[in-house]
C-alpha cells in the first residue's frame, strides 16, 4: 500500500521509535508479516520489528527460518542494509537448539553466495560462518569429513531448494570457502584458511566487522608500512608489452 | 737453565683432557725481563717527565721493518743525491761526476736500451767522430778563428783543399746524422709496432676472447717467426694474470636461467605469502640487473639509443669517439704522472726506466678496463666538456642550439619537467630523461637521490596529463614507461609511495562522490593507465604487496560501485576486467567482482526481458534503465562488423560525432572482448574447487539467453570458444578434511641429556650468549692483568724514587762528612797553631 521509499523509512525506525511506545505492539504483527512477505530489501528491514515481537511478545512465526533462508540471495552482500541483516541473522542463529540441518543449510547458502561477494562482505561473513560452526559442532562435517566418499561428480547441496531440510546441505562440503582461500585479498584468504584448522573455542566478535566498508579496507591497506617493496623483474617493453598481454589482444594505443 | 730458578706448579691430580700450560715457571727470568722493559720505557718517561724536547730520528725508513736493509740503503742514497742535485757547489768539483767507458757515458749506454729518447740532444751525446774532434779541437779550431778574424782576404789566400775539407766534413757529419736519425726512426717504428702488437695481445690475454678470434689476429700479422711466436707466447703466459674467464654463451644462458629461476622462486614464495617472518630477515629484493652502483640496465639504454633518428645517432657516435680520446688523454696523463713521480724519486736506479714502457702499457690496459666500468661517468664528464665546447668554440651555434643539451638538472617541480619535455619528440623526451638520470646519478652527488625520487612523481603526473588530453598521447606514454621502470628499479620506496599516493587520492575522490551523490562514475583514462603501470612496475602475484594490494582494492571498488551508464563506462569496466585478469594471471587468485561484472556486461547486451536462472548484482540491475546498452539490433551493422581491437582513445574521445554504425561496432567489439574474457576466466579458474558454482550464472546466460544466431560469424566463434571453455571442465569434488592438529607433547620429567662437545666449556645457552660470556670472561682477565701491571709499575717507580732519595741522602751525608772532616782538620790545625803559640 505504501510507496517503497516510505515503506523503507518506516521499517527502519519501527523497532526504535514506534514499537517501544505502543501499548499493543502485537497490532503491528500483520503489517510486519506482510512486509516480510514482500521480499527484497523491505523483507530485510521488516526482520528487525519481527524480531522484537518474537523476542518480547511471544510471537509464534511459522516457517520463520524458511523465510529467512529464502531471503538469502546474491544481492544480500551488496545492499546497504547488510550490516543490519547480518546482525539480526547472527541473533536468530545464535540459539544452540537449532537443528543441524538448518544451520548447515544456512552455512552452505551463505558461502555459496559469498562467491559473488565483495571483500568487505567476505571479511564479515567468514567469521560469521566460523561462529556458526562453533555453536553447532554437528555442522563440522561440512569442513571435516574423513570417511566420506572419495570422489563426487556433483555437489549434493541443492541451491534452488527453498526448504532448508531438503537442501541436503549436511552431505556437502564447504568448497566455496576453500575457493575463497584463493581470494585476491590477503585478509580474506587468511580468514578462509582458518577453517582448514580446527577452530578455537572462543567466538569471533563480528560486531566490528559488520559495518566494514570498501574504502576503509582500502585505507587500511594503503596505510600499512612495508619495509621492502618487491619489484617486477621482467623488463618492461611498453605499456602493453608484457608476455601474453591481455590488453594487446583487445586494445590499441590509438 | 738453573734448576734453582725454576718454579714447578705441581698438580695434585691429573685431569683427563685438560691441557696444562703453566706447569713450569721461571720467576727470576720473567722478573728481570719485566724490570728491563720498565727501565726502557717507564723509567725513561719518568726521567724525561719535565722535558719537552724530543729526539726525532729522521733517517729514512729507520723503523720501517718492511723494507730490506739493502733497499733502505739504496733509498737513502737516492735521497741524498736528490738533496744535492739542485745545489751548485762551486767548490765541489765532483758534482757532475759521470762514469764513462771509452769516452761514452755509461748512463747513456744504459739509456740506449730505452727506445724512447728525445730527439734534441742526440747530437751532443752521440760519439764524436774523429774528424769532427780533429776539426774542432785540432787545426779546425785555429782555422775557424782565423776565418772569423781575417775575413775574405784570408779566405782567398787559403788553399781550396781546406775549404773543401771543411765542406766535406760538414757533409759527412750531416750524412752521418741523417743516417743515425733514420736508424733511430726505424727502431722507433719497430718498437711502436711491437708495442701495439703487445697491447693487442695483452688485452686478449686479459679478456681471453674465444680462440678463433685470436687466431684471426695472428693470421693478419706479417708472418712472424715461429720461434718468436713461441717465445712471445711463453712470455705472455708467464705474465698473464689469472683473470676471470669470459663465459661461454651456454654458461651465460645457464646463469641467466638460474637468476630467473631464483627470482621466480622468490615471487612464488611471496605469492603463497607463507613465511613472512622469514622474508623479513632476507635482504630486500633487488633486481638482478642492479649492480648496486646504480648503473642499471645498460643494455636497454643502448636500445634506447637505437631509437634515435640519424642526427642524434651521429651525435652519440661523436660522443663515443670523444670518449676514446678522453681515455687516451687519461692514459697519457697517467704516464706523465708516473714520469713526475720518477723525477721525484730522482736518481733511482735506471732499471725502472726500462720497466717504464711496460708499466705504461699496463696502466693503459687498466684505464681501458676502468673505462669499461665507469664509462657512464666519463661520458658525463665528456658531456660537460662537450657542451662547453659547443658553447665556446663551435661556430655553428645556431645548429647546436637546436640539438639537445647534454646535461640536465633534475626538474624541481612538475612545471619544470613539463616545460622541459614540451614540444619534443618522443625520442628526444626519452633522451632527456635518460640524460637527467645519468647526469644526476645518486653516486655523483649527495642530493641527487631525493631529486630523482621526485622525478618519478613528476613523470607519473606527466603521464597522467598526457592521458587526460582530448587526444591521449598513448604512444608517448608507451615509451615513457621505460624511464619510469628504470627509476622504479632505482628507488622502489619512493616509487611505491608516489603510486600509493595517486591511488589514495583517486579512492578518496570516489568515496567523497559516493557520499555526496550516492553513486560514482568511472575515473578517467589516466587512472586506468596508472593501474596498468602498477602492474608493469610491481609483481602482482604477491600475497600481499604495499602497492598492488591497494590497487586491487581500488579496482574492486570501481567494478562494484561505479554506475554503468554509457558505452565508455562499459569499455572502462572491461579495461579494468582485463587489468584484474592480468594481475591474477600468475597467482590465479579468485576475483568475484570480475565474474559479476562480466555477467552484468553480458546481461546488458541482451534484449529486455526478465532474467531467468541468474541474478546480476550491483552496479547492474536486473530491470531498469541503461539496459540494452550493448544490444545491437541493426542487421547491417551486425554484418559489417569486423573483429578489431578497441582503440583506447574512445574512453575519452567518444562524442556524438561517431556514427551509429561505429557505435554499434564498438558495442560488438566489447561483446567479443567480453566473450574472450569469460574464456580466459574459465581457463584461469579451472582449478578452483567450486569452479562450476562460480561459472553457473555465466553458463546459464550464455546457453539460454544469448541470441547466438543473430551474431556475425566471428562473434559466434568467440561465443562458442568461450562456451566450450566453460563446459568441458570435469566436475570433481572431494570432501574437505581438516588439517590434523599437531599433538601437544606431554610434559616429561626425565633429565635433559646434552651432548658434551668439549670439556671445560660451558655448553648452555645459545651461541650468542656463549659469545657474550666469553667476552665478559676475557674482559675480566684483561682487567686483572692491567691492574697487576699498573701495580707493578707503581712499585717499580716507588723503588726508583726510593733509590733516588737514598742516593741523594748518601751524597748529602758524604758531603756533610767531608765538610765536617775539613772543619775538624781546620779546627785541629787551628788548635795546633794555638798550642804552638802558647808553647812559644
Amino acid at each position: 500500500k505504501l510507496p517503497t521509499g516510505l515503506y523503507k523509512k518506516v521499517l527502519i525506525i519501527l523497532h526504535d521509535c514506534i514499537l517501544p511506545y505502543m501499548n499493543e505492539p502485537t497490532l503491528m504483527i500483520d503489517f510486519l508479516t506482510v512486509a516480510y512477505g514482500i521480499g527484497g530489501a523491505i523483507s530485510l528491514l521488516a526482520l528487525n520489528g519481527l524480531f522484537i515481537l518474537i523476542h518480547q511478545h511471544n510471537l509464534e512465526y511459522p516457517d520463520f527460518y524458511k523465510k529467512l533462508y529464502s531471503l538469502l540471495d546474491p544481492s544480500i552482500y551488496h545492499v546497504k542494509y547488510r550490516a543490519r541483516f547480518f546482525h539480526l541473522a547472527d541473533l536468530f542463529l545464535s540459539s544452540s537448539h537449532l537443528p543441524a540441518y538448518l544451520v548447515a543449510a544456512f552455512i552452505k547458502r551463505l558461502s555459496r553466495l559469498a562467491l559473488t561477494a565483495p571483500p568487505q562482505a567476505l571479511l564479515m561473513v567468514i567469521p560469521f560462518i566460523c561462529n556458526l560452526f562453533r555453536r553447532h559442532p554437528a555442522c563440522r562435517v561440512l569442513v571435516h569429513r574423513p570417511n566420506g566418499p572419495e570422489d563426487m561428480s556433483e555437489d549434493p547441496y541443492i541451491m534452488e531448494e527453498e526448504e532448508p531440510s531438503a537442501s541436503r546441505a549436511l552431505e556437502s562440503s564447504l568448497w566455496e570457502i576453500q575457493t575463497l582461500q584463493n581470494h585476491y585479498h590477503p585478509d580474506v584468504a587468511k580468514a578462509a584458511a582458518v577453517l582448514n584448522q580446527s577452530l578455537s573455542e572462543m567466538e569471533d566478535d563480528i560486531s566490528g566487522l559488520l559495518e566494514l566498508s570498501a574504502y576503509e579496507l582500502f585505507d587500511k591497506e594503503v596505510k600499512k608500512k612495508a619495509n621492502a617493496v618487491p619489484l617486477e623483474f621482467e623488463q618492461v617493453r611498453g605499456l602493453f608489452g608484457k608476455k601474453n598481454d591481455v590488453f594487446a589482444e583487445h586494445f590499441t594505443l590509438d | 737453565s738453573n734448576p734453582f730458578e725454576v718454579k714447578v706448579n705441581r698438580q695434585k691430580f691429573n685431569v683427563l683432557g685438560r691441557k696444562t700450560k703453566n706447569d713450569v715457571g721461571l720467576p727470576g727470568v720473567s722478573r728481570s725481563k719485566a724490570v728491563k722493559k720498565r727501565t726502557q720505557t717507564l723509567l725513561k718517561e719518568y726521567k724525561e717527565r719535565e722535558k719537552t724536547n724530543v729526539f726525532k730520528d729522521k733517517r729514512f725508513g729507520e723503523y720501517n721493518t718492511k723494507i730490506s736493509p739493502e733497499e733502505k740503503m739504496m733509498r737513502r742514497f737516492a735521497l741524498e743525491r736528490q738533496q744535492n742535485y739542485g745545489k751548485k757547489n762551486i767548490y765541489n768539483l765532483n758534482e757532475d761526476e759521470e762514469l764513462t767507458h771509452y769516452g761514452q757515458s755509461l748512463a747513456e749506454i744504459e739509456k740506449l736500451n730505452d727506445i724512447v729518447d728525445s730527439d734534441s740532444d742526440t747530437e751532443e751525446r752521440g760519439t764524436l767522430s774523429a774528424e769532427l774532434t780533429a776539426a774542432h779541437f785540432g787545426g779546425g779550431g785555429g782555422l775557424l778563428r782565423k776565418k772569423v778574424s781575417s775575413g775574405q782576404q784570408a779566405e782567398e789566400e787559403k788553399p781550396k783543399s781546406r775549404k773543401e775539407l771543411i765542406e766535406e766534413m760538414i757533409a759527412k757529419s750531416k750524412q752521418e746524422k741523417q743516417e743515425r736519425q733514420t736508424r733511430r726512426e726505424n727502431a722507433l717504428e719497430l718498437t711502436e709496432k711491437l708495442d701495439n702488437d703487445w697491447k693487442e695481445i695483452q688485452t686478449l690475454i686479459a679478456h681471453k676472447t674465444p680462440k678463433s678470434e685470436r687466431k684471426d689476429k695472428d693470421v693478419e700479422k706479417p708472418k712472424p717467426d715461429e720461434y718468436d711466436i713461441i717465445v712471445r707466447e711463453l712470455g705472455f703466459e708467464m705474465k698473464a694474470k689469472p683473470s676471470e674467464r669470459m663465459k661461454t654463451e651456454e654458461e651465460l644462458a645457464i646463469e641467466e636461467q638460474a637468476r630467473l629461476q631464483k627470482l621466480e622462486a622468490d615471487r612464488l614464495r611471496r605469492m603463497r605469502g607463507v613465511d613472512e617472518e622469514e622474508k623479513k630477515k632476507k635482504p630486500s629484493h633487488v633486481s638482478a640487473d642492479d649492480l648496486a652502483d646504480g648503473f642499471i640496465l645498460d643494455k636497454d639504454d643502448r636500445r634506447l639509443l637505437s631509437y634515435k633518428d640519424g642526427k642524434i645517432d651521429i651525435e652519440n657516435e661523436e660522443e663515443e669517439e670523444k670518449d676514446v680520446e678522453e681515455e687516451e688523454e687519461g692514459g697519457s696523463t697517467d704516464n706523465e704522472n708516473e714520469d713526475e713521480s720518477e723525477e721525484e724519486s730522482g736518481g733511482e736506479d735506471e732499471e725502472d726506466v726500462a720497466a717504464d714502457s711496460h708499466s705504461d702499457l699496463e696502466s693503459d690496459l687498466e684505464s681501458e678496463e676502468e673505462a669499461a666500468g665507469n664509462k657512464e661517468h666519463k661520458k658525463h664528464v665528456t658531456n660537460e666538456n662537450e657542451s662547453l665546447n659547443v658553447e665556446q668554440q663551435d661556430p655553428k651555434m645556431e645548429a647546436a642550439k637546436s640539438e639537445l643539451p647534454y646535461t640536465f638538472a633534475v626538474p624541481e617541480s612538475y612545471e619544470a619537467l613539463k616545460s622541459l619535455l614540451a614540444g619534443r619528440t618522443v625520442e628526444q623526451q626519452l633522451t632527456i630523461l635518460e640524460r637527467i638520470q645519468k647526469c644526476n646519478h645518486p653516486s655523483l652527488a649527495v642530493g641527487n637521490k631525493a631529486k630523482l625520487e621526485k622525478l618519478f612523481g613528476f613523470l607519473l603526473e606527466y603521464i597522467g596529463e598526457l592521458a587526460t588530453l582530448d587526444l591521449p598521447e598513448l604512444r608517448t606514454i608507451d615509451k615513457l614507461v621505460l624511464p619510469l621502470y628504470n627509476l622504479c628499479q632505482m628507488f622502489p620506496e619512493a616509487a611505491s609511495d608516489s603510486i600509493k599516493f595517486i591511488l589514495r587520492d583517486a579512492a578518496h575522490d570516489m568515496e567523497e562522490i559516493i557520499e555526496v551523490k550516492g553513486r560514482a562514475a568511472f575515473p578517467g583514462l589516466d587512472t586506468l593507465i596508472y593501474l596498468k603501470i602498477t602492474s608493469l612496475l610491481f609483481p602482482t602475484s604477491d600475497f600481499w604487496h604495499p602497492v598492488v594490494t591497494p590497487a586491487f582494492m581500488y579496482m574492486s571498488q570501481l567494478l562494484t560501485k561505479c554506475r554503468i551508464t554509457t558505452l565508455q563506462d562499459v569499455v572502462k569496466g572491461l579495461f579494468i576486467c582485463c587489468l584484474f585478469l592480468e594481475y591474477v594471471s600468475l597467482s590465479k587468485r579468485f576475483v568475484p567482482e570480475l565474474i559479476n561484472f562480466l555477467l552484468g556486461v553480458l546481461h546488458i547486451s541482451l534484449p529486455k526481458k526478465q532474467a531467468h536462472g541468474y541474478t546480476v548484482v550491483h552496479p547492474f540491475v536486473p530491470v531498469g534503465k541503461n539496459l540494452e546498452l550493448l544490444l545491437v539490433c541493426d542487421k547491417k551493422d551486425l554484418e559489417s562488423w569486423q573483429k578489431q581491437n578497441l582503440p583506447l582513445s574512445i574512453v575519452t574521445g567518444l562524442t556524438s560525432k561517431t556514427s551509429r554504425t561505429e557505435m554499434n561496432h564498438i558495442r560488438l567489439s566489447c561483446l567479443a572482448l567480453c566473450f574472450d574474457l569469460v574464456k580466459k576466466c574459465a581457463a584461469l579458474y579451472e582449478s578452483l574447487p567450486s569452479f562450476h558454482e562460480i561459472m553457473y550464472p555465466l553458463k546459464i546466460l550464455l546457453t539460454q539467453h544469448v541470441p547466438v544466431n543473430e551474431y556475425p560469424e566471428k562473434m559466434q566463434e568467440c561465443y562458442h570458444s568461450a562456451l566450450k571453455e566453460l563446459e568441458n571442465k570435469v566436475k570433481h569434488y572431494t570432501p574437505l578434511i581438516c588439517e590434523k592438529k599437531k599433538p601437544v607433547p606431554l610434559k616429561q620429567y626425565t633429565p635433559k641429556i646434552v651432548k658434551v662437545l668439549e670439556f671445560g666449556r660451558k655448553q648452555a645457552g645459545s651461541k650468542k650468549e656463549q659469545e657474550r660470556k666469553e667476552l665478559i670472561r676475557k674482559h675480566k682477565r684483561e682487567l686483572k692483568g692491567a691492574i697487576r701491571e699498573i701495580r707493578k709499575d707503581n712499585q717499580f717507580l716507588a723503588r726508583m724514587q726510593l733509590s733516588e732519595v737514598m742516593e741523594r741522602d748518601a751524597a748529602r751525608k758524604r758531603k756533610v762528612k767531608e765538610l765536617l772532616g775539613s772543619l775538624a782538620t781546620q779546627e785541629g790545625e787551628w788548635k795546633a797553631m794555638k798550642r804552638k803559640k802558647g808553647r812559644n
